[in-house]
């Protein structure tokens, strides 16, 4: 036993160390990326972990669910909108089930401190039947861990271990444990149970939903799922924010209170709660997933249900303590000083040096011949373009989006149809619609944004950078004289600009590359 | 005993340096410790600020209620502001007066010092000076570890084992200017209280720190500037246009 400083993400990491995985998999995408970089870090010197980014979400779940089927514990970790991109392998593998013990770590935003959405992944372990774990705190985050690997393994079913933000990345000292073996290699011989063919998929569907009454039976027996009756004022609060909960009580309070942290939801336990009280809040970060399910679509009979849905907490956005004292109906604390009105607004910003701001320069002149140009555009830190000065790209949907955006707008007739995506992002989602526009001819120009790196994420590996990106375009069989090199420099302005707009003139698809290494990544290699 | 800090600045000033040196003297002392932090886009030179919490018993939230909030730390002045409405009544201020100007609409420095003086459990230290005078710019963040350490439950000893920690890799040279740098801010931060408990301006206190050789000052010699200052109502003037620093003791 020792005692270690970690982030919840580091927690996470750590615990899928010590429970013996063989490898980890993954997309860089905040919250999560530091359980990646975390298990990547730690075991390099002995080398026994698999850890290499995947190209997206969805090929890292499929090479997880590879090494589970190969006898051995995997953890696969992303951000809650990567788990869409997953979706289809995730789905399926409640299906096939596991052999060696599959983790799946994903990290929700609440708040949207750096994604498109606050989607709650509680509802995709429901989706796909499976249990979900939410730790509270960080020793929570490892201990965890070691019990998902177990029951993972022990009912042959992926597990679900949900963070959000404010736990992803907080620190605290963590109580660790010694390591547990690697499993050998045992790949299954259950051939008809990983052939989901419909004769298959229907015995392993069943398969699953019998699964069902031992879940629930194990989150209502788990210590996790914590019910303290008191008085007739009841909570229930559900990971992270039994935190926010106990921070504005006295140890004698009156309230009745379930914790939970441990899904599918514990019925018996919520019904003792609901039964014994007159009021009920219900207190969870992301969708009100729980407080629906508990009002159902009439409501409860003698007991008031109350959170997000009737405005005592915000429909959107992060918890907070202050937000759950308000719906205690505590007072405001006294404090020192009031919110000063009118602060300078300080957004982020591209690095100075970055060469995005040279290539978007160059596009914004490039475009201005045209009446109210819009950009279609990708997530990266060049979506930070959207922002003044530049101010130069006009979507961000979703990854690789801007490419299927800007042919669909070319097919409905709009003209120019640009679309800036970065190079890892390109290799995340861009390949498949850039083929499929080549293959159509669409007239559209793409910019990729080749930086050589994910830099939003702190720099990790990408995929498709300088030669292997030049293959990837030409691959896909576009004519190569509309494949252009640039390098975004302030020198070159002039130059770039005019093969822009000779590439803007060119009917067809067109792709500009602006090749130069992010200095950010310079500096820190 | 609960201490609640918000760590205040722009990404890419080393919020999370300071951090770490508290966390792990923290659990060094044995105390239970939190400390959320922003990662990801904001730290492309937005606003950012960590919430560390250490205490002697067990710490439930891990952001700092509004209210108990028992100091705004912070490397960077304006950014004071966000967040001084999570201070208790007694909550303190500690601040760095260097601006960091990235966006267009920065208020007028003097106007913002002033805002920030009128408040009265506060402590500013020119940041810029102090780390220059120790050696590397870069080394603000240490200079308000060293200034806030004034007010904590942490002896000089015990943090600057964690600032030595956190640049070791570095080399020698990082760590002795860092090093300095904490103590310069340690020393400054107490300067400027003592003026200011003295009966002096806090503005006018923080003008006259940032023009006195930081390894000159020391506690004992304010009563004296304060003094000076109050019969001579030119002399901070002068002080202030002349092109070199002086010496505490002069």
């Amino acid at each position: 036993m020792s005692k270690e400083i970690l982030l919840g993400d580091e927690a996470i990491g750590l615990g899928a160390i010590h429970a013996g995985i063989s490898g980890v998999y993954g997309y860089p995408g905040t919250p999560s990326t530091e359980i990646f970089e975390f298990i990547e870090r730690r075991t390099k010197k002995k080398g026994d972990v698999h850890a290499f980014w995947s190209t997206n979400e969805k090929v890292a779940y499929e090479e997880a669910l590879g090494m589970s089927w190969a006898g051995k514990r995997v953890l696969v970790c992303m951000k809650h909108v990567g788990l869409n991109v997953a979706a289809d392998a995730f789905m399926n593998s409640a299906l096939t089930g596991t052999n060696g013990g599959l983790v799946l770590a994903v990290a929700d935003d609440p708040g949207m401190h750096s994604s498109q959405n606050e989607q709650d992944s509680r509802y995709f372990a429901q989706f796909a039947l499976i249990p979900c774990f939410e730790p509270r705190n960080q020793q929570e985050s490892y201990d965890m861990m070691l019990e998902a690997f177990e029951m993972s393994e022990e009912l042959a079913i992926p597990v679900m271990v949900r963070l959000i933000t404010r736990i992803a990345h907080s620190r605290s000292a963590v109580t660790t444990q010694s390591a547990h073996p690697q499993n050998p290699l045992n790949p299954t011989k259950e051939i008809k149970r990983w052939t989901l063919l419909p004769s298959n998929a229907r015995v392993q569907y069943a398969h699953l939903t019998d699964k069902q009454p031992e879940l629930l039976k194990r989150a209502e027996n788990s210590i996790h799922n914590e019910l303290e009756l008191r008085g007739k004022r009841g909570v229930i609060s559900c990971g992270l924010s039994e935190n926010y909960l106990r921070e504005n009580l006295d140890e004698d309070h009156d309230l009745s209170i379930l914790s939970i942290r441990q899904y599918p939801m514990p019925a018996e336990k919520i019904r003792t709660l609901v039964e014994h009280v007159d009021e009920l809040l219900i207190l969870e970060d992301g969708y009100p997933l729980v407080e629906n399910t508990v009002r159902g679509l009439f409501g409860l009979i003698g007991t008031e249900v109350k959170g997000r849905m009737t405005g005592d907490l915000p429909r959107t956005g992060e918890l907070n303590p202050d937000l759950v004292r308000e719906a205690l109906g505590l007072p405001k604390l006294e404090t020192a000083h009031s919110h000063t009105g009118d602060i300078a607004l300080r957004p982020p910003a591209l690095c100075k040096g970055c060469p995005h701001t040279d290539s978007f320069k160059a596009l914004n002149e490039a475009l201005n011949t045209f009446e109210d140009p819009q950009v279609f555009s990708d997530i990266g830190c060049y979506t930070l373009a959207a922002l003044p000065p530049l101010e130069a790209i006009h979507s961000c949907v979703a990854m690789g989006a801007s490419i299927g955006m800007a042919a669909g707008a070319a097919h409905a007739g709009y003209s120019p149809a640009v679309a800036a995506i970065g190079d890892s992002t390109f290799s995340h989602g861009g390949i498949t619609p850039m083929l499929s526009a080549v293959q159509q001819e669409v007239n559209l120009n793409v910019l990729i944004l080749d930086n050589d790196t994910v830099a939003m994420t702190g720099t990790q590996r990408s995929m498709s950078t300088g030669r292997a990106l030049d293959d990837i375009v030409h691959g896909t069989g576009i004519d190569p004289e509309h494949v252009r090199i640039i390098v975004p420099l302030p020198k070159n302005h002039d130059e770039n600009v005019k093969i822009m707009r000779e590439e803007l003139a060119h009917e067809g698809p067109s792709v500009i590359i602006a090749r130069r290494t992010c200095i950010e990544a310079i500096k820190g290699h | 005993m609960q201490k609640n800090i918000i760590l205040a600045g722009v990404g890419g000033q080393g919020i999370l340096s300071v951090a770490y040196v508290f966390d792990n003297a923290a659990l060094d002392a044995g105390f239970f410790f939190k400390q959320a932090e922003v990662h990801g886009m904001a730290q492309r030179g937005g606003a950012v600020q960590s919430n560390l919490r250490y205490s002697d018993v067990e710490i439930h939230s891990d952001v700092i209620p509004e209210g108990r909030c028992d100091m705004v730390l912070a490397v960077e002045p304006l950014e004071v502001m966000r967040y001084w409405h999570y201070l208790k009544p007694d909550g303190w201020v500690v601040t760095s007066i260097t601006p960091y100007v990235n966006i267009p609409d920065y208020p007028e420095i003097d106007t913002l010092l002033a805002d920030l003086a009128a408040f009265p459990h506060m402590v500013m230290v020119d940041t810029g000076h102090l780390a220059r005078a120790a050696g590397n710019l870069r080394s603000q963040n240490m200079v308000t570890v060293g200034a806030a350490s004034n007010l904590l439950e942490f002896t000089e000893e015990q943090l600057l084992k964690h600032v030595e920690g956190l640049f070791a890799r570095k080399g020698e040279k990082v760590v002795a200017v860092n090093r300095k740098a904490f103590l310069y801010g340690r020393a400054a931060g107490a300067f400027f209280r003592a003026l200011v408990d003295g009966g002096l301006d806090a503005v006018k206190a923080v003008k006259l720190c940032s023009k006195i050789k930081p390894e000159t000052m020391a506690v004992a010699l304010a009563p004296a500037w304060v003094e000076r200052l109050r019969n001579d109502e030119a002399l901070l003037d002068t002080i202030l246009e002349s092109g070199s620093d002086v010496s505490a003791e002069s």
